[in-house]
């Protein structure tokens, strides 16, 4: 990846956790930390590796993408009104009684959204269920999914990494946001689902791992995904739960409150001082 | 007497046969050969996936099918069908209302000697809450059969219950049958009640209209095969000509087709109801006639109700 585009998904990155921030402040609840965690990945996979249209939201052949985290909608939000899926001043509705941009993905109602996700470990299932009807009826489209850490505590993660393997899902890559942090603590302490590349390598899946803010990284692990014949796919993705904003960062506390005015101001500042240091 | 077949081999033998006709998958979780998917399997082996023992990821699986516009069925017993993966099946295909068909089989009581664990009289009730759910409950194996069509052309989440055990094929005898989908069978209008009954209780309503005619008891016969969206009409009709109601199912009493005709009589044409099902119990292990006769699942106890229904009103 050349230098340039490197600067111009992180600037792009960068309008994302703006988003998610604006998204969150206005809706004065939300899931900041995750979001903020996956905005790198979520970038990536929206302007550079799946093939999908804004235009036609619908594409038959389009790449299918499941949240499979789904309280991290902001997130999923806010690239989608950066690809021009949805208007950019939507995302100031978000959560709000009269939105269609609900509080976890409705993909009735949202254009770009492939799968209604929010109750954890459903959302790899049905992202196997993409992946699988991909191979039964001999499309060609790719399915990708980006589960939590904490959410790899849900038995039917490990279902669903059963199926996937059983069926040699090779058309579907999932992204483990490893950002070490849950509603009640560290994942390790929590309930410890460690270690998930021995434990993904059991199940009979592709393993790679990387820093989840590193583009050439990011680059490099989808296109290895992509040539793997015959099994499934997972990135383990180590992460900074809240990326970006000062205080969020590495911050059990943020996984799941909005900002409120002084502190929305910090973090606009924050992500301000990021954009000017990109160039 | 019609013939005997369990609802599930019709459904099986349906899924086998309309798969020359339409392009479905079928999902299963270990159970083929009960819930006679097996038929659909053996003659269709690239479009059947076994799931395995894990019903929760196969609904969930279902549903991404169903997103990239195939039709899917997914079969389970009904307590894992609906039990089991009851959330699954109320977030990932109810609630973005997908084109799921769910194939629940050994629903009820006469599953027999496999026991309470495995006789759900509950499903009805639980699939009942989710928003947007049509749910079927044929009566037999002829009803079973057009029951699968109609949901293969009906786009949106389908919940089928079916038997374990035989039951007389009433709709193979009947010259004009036709399935329509949210609409009730009146086989018989009554002055006295109506006796309304869905699933394996549908033949025991006939042969309870003959036991009351006997003592000069004029019983209506309402078939209900879709619990949900419910055919208000047709019981508003039979609440109006008979005054009384009884209605029959292999279910809890509770949150099924007892409840559901309660609720939509109290709020249009308000008569004496009485229900007959399970009566807030567990199953238990037994041979099919014996549990019937321990839990109220007769001929005569629909009668005895009816009598019931007829002294409650004013």
């Amino acid at each position: 990846m050349d230098k340039s585009k490197v600067t111009e998904l992180r600037r792009i990155a960068n309008n994302v956790r703006r988003g998610i921030i604006e998204g969150v402040y206005n809706a004065a609840c939300g899931h900041p930390g995750g979001s903020l965690s996956i905005a790198d990945i979520i970038t990536y996979l929206y302007f550079e590796e799946m093939n999908v249209d804004p235009k036609n939201p619908k594409m038959d052949s389009r790449d299918r993408f499941v949240l499979s985290k789904g309280h991290t909608a902001p997130a999923l939000y806010a690239v989608l009104a950066e690809r021009g899926f949805i208007p950019k001043e939507d995302i100031k509705t978000l959560r709000k009684t009269d939105s269609y941009l609900q509080g976890h993905p409705d993909m009735k109602g949202t254009p770009g959204v492939d799968m209604s996700t929010g109750s954890l470990g459903l959302g790899i299932s049905a992202a196997c269920g993409m992946a699988l009807s991909a191979k039964a009826f001999g499309n060609a489209y790719r399915v990708y999914t980006i589960l939590g850490d904490g959410e790899s505590e849900e038995g039917q993660v490990w279902e669903a990494a059963m199926f996937a393997a059983h069926y040699k899902l090779d058309n579907l890559c999932a992204v483990l946001d490893w950002n070490g942090l849950q509603i009640d603590g560290p994942v390790t302490e929590v309930m410890n689902p460690t270690p998930h590349d021995e434990k993904f390598r059991a199940f009979g899946w592709h393993v790679i791992s990387i820093d989840a803010h590193d583009f050439e990284a990011i680059e490099a692990a989808f296109a290895e995904a992509k040539s793997v014949k015959g099994k499934p796919t997972v990135i383990i993705a180590k992460s900074v739960k809240g990326k970006g904003v000062s205080y969020m960062e590495n911050s059990c506390e943020w996984h799941g409150q909005a900002p409120k005015e002084d502190l929305y101001k910090v973090a606009v500042a924050d992500l301000d001082k990021i954009e000017e240091s990109i160039g | 007497m019609a013939d005997k077949k369990a609802t599930r081999e019709s459904y099986g033998a349906a899924l086998a046969a309309l798969g020359e006709k339409y392009d479905f998958l079928v999902l299963d979780a270990d159970l083929a050969a009960a819930t006679k998917t097996g038929m659909f399997k053996k003659k269709f082996p690239e479009r059947f996936f076994d799931c395995g023992i894990a019903e929760g990821n196969m609904m969930s699986v279902a549903a991404g099918i169903a997103t990239t516009g195939k039709v899917v069925f997914a079969s389970s017993f009904a307590m894992f069908a609906a039990g089991r993966a009851f959330e699954q099946v109320r977030n990932s295909i109810g609630y973005p209302h997908l084109n799921v068909k769910i194939g629940a089989t050994h629903a009820g009581i006469t599953v027999g000697e496999d026991g309470a664990t495995h006789q759900c009289n509950e499903d009805i009730a639980l699939m009942r809450t989710i928003p947007g759910m049509t749910i079927i409950n044929p009566a037999d194996a002829t009803e079973a059969y057009a029951a699968v069509e109609a949901a293969i052309n009906f786009v949106g989440p389908v919940y089928m219950r079916f038997g374990r055990f035989a039951v007389p094929d009433i709709s193979a005898e009947m010259p004009d049958y036709k399935f329509e989908l949210g609409r009730g069978v009146q086989y018989f209008e009554g002055k006295d009640v109506t006796i309304v009954a869905t699933g394996y209780m549908v033949h025991l309503a006939l042969e309870a209209r003959e036991m009351l005619k006997a003592e000069g008891i004029d019983a209506g016969v309402i078939n209900i095969h879709t619990i949900k969206p419910l055919d208000t009409e047709i019981l508003v009709k039979a609440a109006k000509t008979s005054g009384a109601i009884v209605t029959a199912e292999e279910h809890n009493v509770i949150g099924g087709l007892g409840a559901a005709v309660c609720e939509a009589l109290a709020e249009s044409c308000p008569v004496p109801v009485v229900r007959v099902g399970v009566e807030d119990q567990y199953g238990r292990s037994g041979k099919v006639p014996e549990l019937l006769e321990i839990y109220g699942l007769t001929a005569k106890n629909i009668a005895e109700k009816a009598k019931r229904a007829i002294a409650l009103k004013k």
